[in-house]
């Protein structure tokens, strides 16, 4: 692993040179204090001001719409009713401030959508199109609990890239041959001093010391599914839930969608659209039946699914990272953390 | 506020100590400042939990319906009339809910508060001189209480509960300057274009996440529009066309019915303010019907109804 310095005041031509090769994809705030990654505009830079963004950046591989396919029912057409791709664009795309929280997730959503039998084209060649140069967390927000999810503020897990903010300039640890590609591009190349490393680990237990809040899972685990879900505090976990797909909208790692097909004047296309867990139309069946029909079995199976059956399958921690954005933006403040405690006590 | 926290834990013990009621539905302090989430008490110990504050902003109307026995509520004047409309509606039976009144001071905007400071927010307190001191990382600010009023808020004449068993409080004085409608007339000036930038300049942040909808006491329709399949009357992802058709919809359907209580504002996460639809409609049928939501249980909601009166010509 490298080590490169960017001064800050170089960083701007860097990022613009890129552009060559690279669409960027950074975070902007938009609207009403919210936040997300999009891709820049022209004169656009990532807003590295911001630590959390309102929405996880998991839309720059997986939007919340995605044309699948496109048809006619046209009898008269020789395609009549047969799928055609949509018109797609996977060139590199770099996304730059990405955090080390939301890189994880990256790799526990591609758990889900690349597996040894599937492989879900839209989501891996977008996945593989990108290069991910993340941000270190130098500063962490209060409901941030990801050193207890197996990542951290300063984690590479997923990265290309991690820049750390050190003042007047970034230095940058160059992680893959992806990341070393994108550093080129910009024109990246300086040797960061003999001490950065030692700077890096230094800022890097700061940070990770900054982080109060934090979450145990290990009992969980150990515990018979069943008697988790027949817990009684379901009953007052649910209780405040609206049942809005809030926090399985803003979840880095959360993965449902929904397929429908859309047809007007003959022509369709098929559509992916995000889904959630929280929705009573998520699990109702063509009968009417729907065996989750009540919140209290919704809020369950999200938690169960995060904490418990995500754990049992992969043996791999818990579906969560510790980002905090559902906490911080449940409308009703059902917060993971809480629920987490109750459920390994 | 201690008074009225105070007051709340003692009705709510008596009527469960007294089996007047089998649950009581109030608010709870949050794990994050400014929100106080709902919850529900069924056991005299569990009273202690229960709470007031300026972020009660969820309408507990909405959790009237989903629960068998009586159950007693606490009632801001909106949340109050949001019962009522639910009495009007056959929602709620009167008898079955016990309500405690609670007379309004008006409810916080988070967003705003998060606008002003401008960084991450550790703590919000209400001091007793109509201050708020709101803290983040080693800074502090204070604030006058009234400029982080919800707008809803600002312009509520309801202040006080409608329809009562008991109240937490004396009744509270209602301003008499209030331009109730400030925000509807400024829509209603601009062109017919700038009008329509403006709502898609509102909702262009949507995640169609229904927790406007979903926080919304009435909405309650078994299956959403939005939800149905046969037929499937909008589509389901993210394009424009599909996002105004949700929200233009969803206000319509709560015409004459919407209490203002400003609870899908509350609860969006994207701070969208969507009473830029359902305030004209207010307004509408003010001016048109004298009508307005939930301060009745004797009378069908404007749109539910008609009389040889209406403006309309079709009606006559």
């Amino acid at each position: 692993m490298r080590i490169l310095q960017i001064d800050k005041k170089d960083w701007s031509a860097g990022l613009e040179q890129s552009r060559k090769d690279y669409t960027l994809i950074g975070p902007v705030k938009e609207g009403n204090n919210v936040s997300k990654f999009r891709e820049l505009a022209a004169d656009e830079e990532p807003d590295f001001s911001i630590t959390t963004t309102t929405m996880s950046p998991k839309s720059v591989v997986f939007p919340q719409s995605e044309v699948m396919f496109t048809f006619t029912t046209d009898s008269g057409s020789p395609d009549c009713n047969i799928m055609q791709a949509p018109e797609t664009n996977y060139s590199p795309r770099a996304v730059i401030g990405i955090r080390p929280f939301d890189a994880l997730a990256m790799n526990i959503v591609k758990m889900n959508f690349d597996t040894p039998e599937y492989r879900d084209p839209y989501w891996c060649d977008a996945y593989e199109a990108c290069t991910f140069v993340g941000l270190a967390v130098t500063d962490p927000e209060s409901c941030d609990f990801s050193t207890s999810t197996g990542t951290g503020p300063f984690d590479r897990q997923g990265l290309d890239v991690l820049l750390v903010d050190s003042g007047d300039s970034f230095l940058a640890e160059v992680l893959t041959d992806k990341g070393e590609a994108w550093m080129n591009s910009a024109g990246f190349d300086r040797e960061a001093d003999t001490d950065a490393e030692k700077v890096i680990t230094a800022m890097r237990a700061d940070a990770e010391k900054k982080i109060a809040s934090t979450v145990k899972f290990a009992n969980i685990d150990k515990k018979e599914t069943l008697d988790l879900y027949n817990e009684e505090y379901w009953e007052s976990i649910s209780f405040p839930c609206l049942n809005c797909g809030t926090c399985t909208y803003a979840c880095p790692t959360c993965w449902c969608f929904d397929i429908q097909d859309e047809t007007a004047h003959k022509k369709g296309r098929r559509m992916k659209n995000w889904d959630s867990c929280m929705f009573p139309n998520f699990t109702i069946h063509t009968t009417g039946h729907n065996p989750r029909d009540t919140k209290l079995m919704r809020v369950r199976q999200r938690f169960m699914h995060k904490l418990k059956y995500h754990q049992s399958k992969y043996g791999k921690g818990i579906m969560c990272v510790g980002c905090g954005r559902c906490v911080t933006s449940c409308p009703v403040n059902i917060d993971i953390r809480e629920v987490c405690r109750q459920m390994n006590s | 506020m201690q008074t009225y926290i105070e007051k709340i834990r003692e009705i709510a013990a008596r009527l469960l100590k007294e089996e007047t009621v089998e649950m009581v539905i109030g608010f709870q302090e949050g794990t994050i400042p400014m929100i106080s989430p709902p919850m529900s008490v069924r056991t005299v110990e569990d009273v202690e939990q229960l709470t007031w504050s300026s972020h009660c902003c969820i309408n507990l109307a909405n959790y009237l319906t989903d629960t068998k026995g009586k159950v007693a509520v606490f009632a801001k004047g909106c949340d109050c009339r949001s019962i009522v409309n639910h009495i009007a509606e056959g929602k709620v039976q009167r008898e079955d809910v016990v309500i405690i009144g609670v007379p309004c001071h008006g409810m916080m905007e988070r967003h705003t508060i998060i606008s002003l400071f401008g960084e991450e927010i550790e703590e919000v307190v209400e001091e007793d001189d109509g201050t708020v001191t709101v803290r983040g990382k080693g800074r502090e600010e204070k604030y006058q209480r009234s400029d982080l009023m919800r707008q809803n808020c600002r312009v509520c004449v309801h202040r006080n509960p409608v329809l009562y068993d008991e109240l937490v409080g004396d009744l509270v004085e209602v301003p008499a300057d209030i331009r109730r409608h400030e925000e509807v007339e400024k829509i209603e000036a601009l062109g017919t274009d700038e009008r329509w930038e403006f709502f898609e300049d509102l909702i262009a942040t949507c995640i169609r996440c229904y927790a406007c909808r979903d926080s919304c006491p009435t909405c309650y329709c078994p299956t959403c529009f939005v939800d149905e399949a046969q037929p499937q009357w909008v589509g389901k992802g993210d394009e424009e066309p599909d996002v105004m058709t949700f929200h233009i919809l969803r206000a319509f359907h709560t015409a004459g019915r919407c209490t203002d209580c400003g609870a899908c504002v509350s609860s969006c996460p994207m701070g969208i303010d969507m009473r830029a639809f359902t305030k004209k409609l207010e307004k509408d049928c003010l001016d048109l019907w004298d009508w307005e939501a939930g301060q009745t249980a004797d009378e069908r909601p404007a749109l539910e109804t008609f009389q040889p009166s209406d403006p309309e010509d079709n009606f006559k």
